[in-house]
């Protein structure tokens, strides 16, 4: 077995037994620690993998999540039915997004900027949707918080904290068969240089629409989980600006293109920032954006003294071997 | 009547804005040659290639892989049809290893990764790339740049090989090497090459025949031994370096 194995293993059951310790408090945290991790590995793929820059990745959580609440809150549709009409709602978009950027040459920070577009007119879209709730919000009824029940995704907290480990665990061992896939090698070599990788025989143009799709599809069963653990919907959060970007923090702070990026750095971020709260609210200041402020200064520094990320360095600290898939020695 | 060539190019026509890049370049290769496309700088030899494979749609003429048009195809479908090129100014893919540069070329006939790795390692090592396959493609000297260029073409299995200048800054006896390399694929398994070289020795080794183009016009063609001595070659191109 490999040290990266032995890791691996030990971080999963670390979190596995987390709750015979920890209180609600920190279990909500790890909630939110793997919630980061999942959707920041759903990001990654289009970005760390693809190459693909995609500001505007909460439109994903935001389609799944309503999609599958409002299913469930006018029509008693399950979440565990509500999430392939999630799923397919946020493919479908990033479909379109991604056929007109990519179709038309757009590029880069173009690209980047196409999907904030979208992002706020989705936002704009849902707040004059009564069904939906419009700008006053969603609601999901909450039920019976002892149960256990999956199919609809009602239940103790406990089943919501083991339902994201499961999840996180889920798409970490997706994006590792992926990356050493053909599929995958695909996406480095757009990732890497589009002429060359054209060159070589490679549709860019079906290669990068694979990634933004399965980046929104998958993003979006993050939007459902959000959804039912959290019960309010509100299109100022849910397709804000804020939300994109926390959600492309994590995979940037642990390292790009890297299966453990993600899951590091929302290690690191998500308790970075309840320290940050918790001290400013017990130095009795209420000064807003202070967590964005201390986010924005953490990456500052990542960007400054470990440009490819915590990870990268990390592993070759412990002398692990690269996670493969486009990660060779330097 | 013969079967038609591997490659045939005829009246190929390029604008840049108000520059005409190529104007009327005609050639053809057959199955199992080695050919040269020299000429002085800026005459057009890399946008013959790129029109060829597809980066460039040209304003005028054709270009025929075995009778079938590649005019209009995506780079992409002119690699599938079966033509491998290098580029000019190489494009490695930096963050990934030399290995995986070369496998994902193989991924263009196999889609089991196993074995389009086993292939890159035989590609590496005839090109003597072996003992580098697992650094990073961006830690690479240029020369060794050039060669994984070559690599990933090759690793392709193409038909048709198009190489632009992969032995510019190699030292003579690597020069060689690779001159040699070049032989032995095409002897052995009948690979077809264009190459654009001005390193005439390279040239004057390898190739079969030479085509010679200055300011986008077609000067002249032969083997290579004629064409060095033709005045109007010397005059545009050879009469000014060396020799
Ligand atoms: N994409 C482009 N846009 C505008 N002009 C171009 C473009 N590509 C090439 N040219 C021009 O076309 C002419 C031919 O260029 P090309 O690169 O084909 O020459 P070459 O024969 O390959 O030269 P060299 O030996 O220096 O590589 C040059 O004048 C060049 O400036
Ligand atoms: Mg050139």
């Amino acid at each position: 077995m490999s040290r990266q194995a032995i890791l691996l293993g030990l971080l999963l059951a670390a979190f596995a037994l987390a709750p015979l310790v920890a209180g609600p408090y920190l279990l909500s945290v790890l909630v939110v620690v793997m919630y980061f991790a999942y959707v920041g590995q759903a990001w990654n793929i289009m970005m760390g993998f693809a190459g693909q820059l995609s500001l505007g990745h909460t439109l994903y959580v935001g389609l799944g999540a309503y999609t599958a609440a409002a299913l469930f809150v006018h029509l008693g549709v399950p979440a565990a039915l509500g999430l392939f009409a999630a799923a397919a709602a946020a493919v479908a978009v990033g479909g379109v997004i991604g056929a007109l950027g990519f179709r038309f040459g757009v590029k880069g920070v173009y690209f980047a900027l196409l999907t904030i577009a979208f992002a706020e007119f989705t936002r704009i879209l849902f707040e004059h949707i009564p069904g939906l709730g419009g700008p006053a919000g969603l609601f999901l009824p909450v039920g019976d918080r002892g149960g256990i029940d999956l199919i609809h995704l009602r239940g103790h907290p406990l089943m919501f904290y083991y339902l994201i480990l499961a999840m996180t665990v889920g798409i970490f061992l997706l994006c590792r068969r992926l990356v050493r896939s053909r599929l995958g090698y695909t996406w480095l070599a757009v990732r890497e240089d589009q002429e060359a990788a054209a060159a070589l025989g490679i549709n860019v143009f079906r290669a990068k629409l694979t990634a933004v799709m399965l980046s929104a599809g998958l993003t979006a069963l993050g939007g459902v989980f959000f959804a039912f653990y959290y019960n309010n919907l509100f299109p100022n959060q849910a397709f804000s600006m804020n939300r994109s970007i926390e959600i492309i923090l994590a995979p940037i702070v642990g390292g790009l293109g890297t299966l453990f990026g993600p899951i590091l750095g929302a290690l690191i971020l998500t308790p970075l920032g309840e320290l940050i709260t918790m001290a400013t609210e017990a130095m009795g200041f209420k000064a807003a954006g202070i967590k964005q402020l201390c986010y924005g200064l953490s990456l500052l520094a990542i960007v400054k003294f470990l440009p490819d990320g915590v990870w990268p360095w990390l592993r070759t600290r412990l002398g692990l071997e690269p996670d493969a898939g486009g990660e060779g020695e330097s | 009547m013969s079967a038609a060539p591997l490659l045939l190019v005829e009246g190929l026509v390029k604008n840049f804005r108000g520059l005409r890049a190529v104007d009327g370049v005609t050639f053809s290769v057959n199955a199992g040659e080695v050919v040269a496309l020299i000429g002085p700088n800026g005459a057009g030899k890399t946008t013959v290639f790129n029109m060829i494979a597809g980066v460039f749609q040209p304003d005028g003429g054709r270009v025929e892989l075995e009778g079938a048009s590649l005019v209009g195809l995506r780079p992409d479908q002119v690699c599938r049809a079966g033509v491998g090129r290098t580029f000019q100014l190489v494009k490695p893919f930096g963050n990934i290893s030399v290995e995986e540069n070369v496998l994902i070329g193989a991924l263009r006939w196999t889609h089991d990764v196993a074995q389009a790795r086993r292939r890159a390692r035989e590609v590496l090592d005839l090109l003597g790339l072996a003992d580098k396959r697992r650094q990073m493609a961006r830690s690479l000297t240029l020369p060794d740049r050039k060669c994984l260029e070559v690599a990933r073409a090759l690793a392709t299995g193409p038909k048709l090989l198009l190489l632009d200048e992969v032995m510019a800054g190699l030292r003579p006896a690597e020069t060689d090497r690779m001159v040699e390399t070049f032989r032995k694929l095409n002897r052995e398994s009948g690979l077809t090459i264009v190459l654009i070289e001005h390193v005439m020795r390279a040239v004057m080794a390898l190739s079969q025949r030479v085509v010679v183009i200055n300011s986008g016009k077609p000067v002249c063609e032969g083997v290579p031994e004629e064409v060095v001595r033709d005045p109007r070659v010397l005059d545009c191109y050879l009469g000014q370096e060396k020799l």
